[in-house]
């Protein structure tokens, strides 16, 4: 290569990373305010203002959700498999708000209760035809009465899952938690506790 | 004098080897974009969770990953064009820029329009859809830029150091999900491991995916086709290449 174009070369190359080492540094610098929200650890270890506008978001807990017969009045717990917030909401929930499902909430947090004005839905990234998950559901209550039954016959499951499987390599991901995830960096506990 | 052969010669091979090529991907785009969409929109599994508002999947994912693979396209376009000076290089971007910003555009709507019934909100400024509409910016800088600029190796440069200024974003975008948290999810394919859906949804998944790819070879080529047209025009190639298209 000539040496011009190996200079201008140099000076390409320098650029972008020059650049890109700005940029990286900036983001890290800022990393907090790009999360969207809170998890519910965050706010136990109490990293989250209070009776501030913030963002909080983590799965709604099972068996948690208690709907006001009278009014649009909501309440349930989302946790993070660590730490879990009473959320109190008023308003009309999101098509996919069930127990178990991601969300986020926005609203303030006021003397340990989230006081929520918005609440927003997560999905996971994963898709399956609802016969697949509730072929599943029904492998995974096969599995929970074997094993509080008879703890010998615990691949009982897994077998059924493989005879299910289309042949492909599809199946580790449906095995791996069909119930959400997070993108937070403890989100294989949550699909660790999906199993 | 090798050199001066390159220059000259180039686009009018380039011009050629377009005019070939086009032909077959515009039939290969029609064919594998019918296939995928009666197979995506009417033959794929409903989701469980989602229902059948998941379909827009189909659009989505394509047009977002056109909308990123296209702009470093641009950048390694941008560096070839400022350490070799190819004059291609630069008639690339020009005719490109316009096509990644509309997928962008598409992106984000069909994003939208996804986000409504699914998340309960059209837009958060979460750092994935924040990243993108910078992505949407960055494409109109381009454009802008070279609109404003009259001198045409001048604007050739200043372009090619914006896309690889802006390049930096792409892994921003990409990594977005992974890196904070975002209402968006985690991306459902990934090279290192098997797709998060069954074939059965996946498979028409790809073939969009591929027809957008080929539609966008399609798009880049007639328009980089007629840019050369344009900055040719005074050579003897291009002036007996429109006489003998008005002969016809």
């Amino acid at each position: 290569m000539n040496p011009k174009r190996k200079k201008r070369l140099l000076l390409v190359g320098g650029l972008v990373c020059g650049l890109s080492l700005a940029v990286g540094l900036s983001l890290m610098a800022l990393r907090d305010n790009i999360n969207l929200f809170y998890t519910p650890s965050d706010i136990a270890a109490g990293l989250a203002p209070e009776e501030r506008n913030i963002r909080a978001g983590g799965l709604v807990e099972d068996g948690s959700v208690k709907r006001d017969p009278a009014s649009l009045r909501v309440d349930f717990m989302i946790t993070d498999m660590e730490s879990t917030v009473p959320v109190v909401y008023e308003g009309i929930l999101p098509d996919l708000f069930r127990e178990g499902q991601g969300v986020v909430a926005l609203g303030t947090m006021v003397e340990g209760v989230f006081h929520a004005r918005q609440v927003l839905a997560r999905h996971d990234e994963e898709y399956m035809p609802p016969e697949v998950a509730d072929a599943l559901e029904r492998a995974e209550r096969l599995r929970a009465v074997r094993e509080s039954g008879d703890g010998e016959q615990q691949d009982g499951a897994g077998s059924y899952r493989s005879s299910s499987d289309n042949g492909s390599g599809y199946n580790s991901a449906y095995s791996s938690g069909y119930g959400d995830s997070d993108s937070t960096d403890d989100g294989d506990e949550y699909k660790g506790s999906a199993e | 004098m090798w050199q001066w052969f390159h220059k000259l010669g180039s686009p009018k091979w380039f011009f050629d080897f377009a005019t070939r090529l086009m032909p077959w991907l515009a039939w290969s785009t029609l064919v594998l974009l019918a296939v995928g969409l009666v197979w995506g929109l009417l033959f794929a599994p409903p989701d469980y969770q989602q229902g059948n508002s998941y379909r827009i999947i189909f659009i989505h994912v394509p047009v977002a990953y056109l909308a990123q693979s296209i702009y470093v396209a641009m950048a390694v376009a941008g560096a070839v064009g400022l350490v070799w000076r190819m004059k291609m290089a630069d008639t690339f971007i020009a005719a490109i820029a316009p096509v990644g910003a509309a997928l962008t555009f598409l992106a984000l709507f069909t994003g939208a329009v996804w986000g409504k019934p699914t998340w309960g909100t059209w837009w958060v400024w979460d750092a994935r859809l924040t990243s993108m509409l910078l992505l949407l910016f960055l494409y109109f800088g381009v454009m802008a830029l070279r609109a404003a600029i009259e001198d045409r190796e001048a604007a050739a440069r200043s372009v090619a150091v914006l896309t690889l200024i802006g390049v930096v974003n792409i892994p921003i975008i990409k990594y977005s999900v992974d890196w904070w948290n975002t209402l968006h999810q985690p991306a459902s394919i990934k090279l290192t491991s098997a797709p998060a859906m069954p074939p059965e949804m996946f498979l028409p998944l790809l073939v969009m995916i591929l027809g957008f790819h080929l539609l966008v070879g399609w798009l880049a080529l007639a328009r980089m086709r007629n840019e050369i047209l344009e900055r040719e025009r005074r050579t003897r190639w291009v002036q007996r290449w429109i006489a003998q298209q008005a002969g016809e």
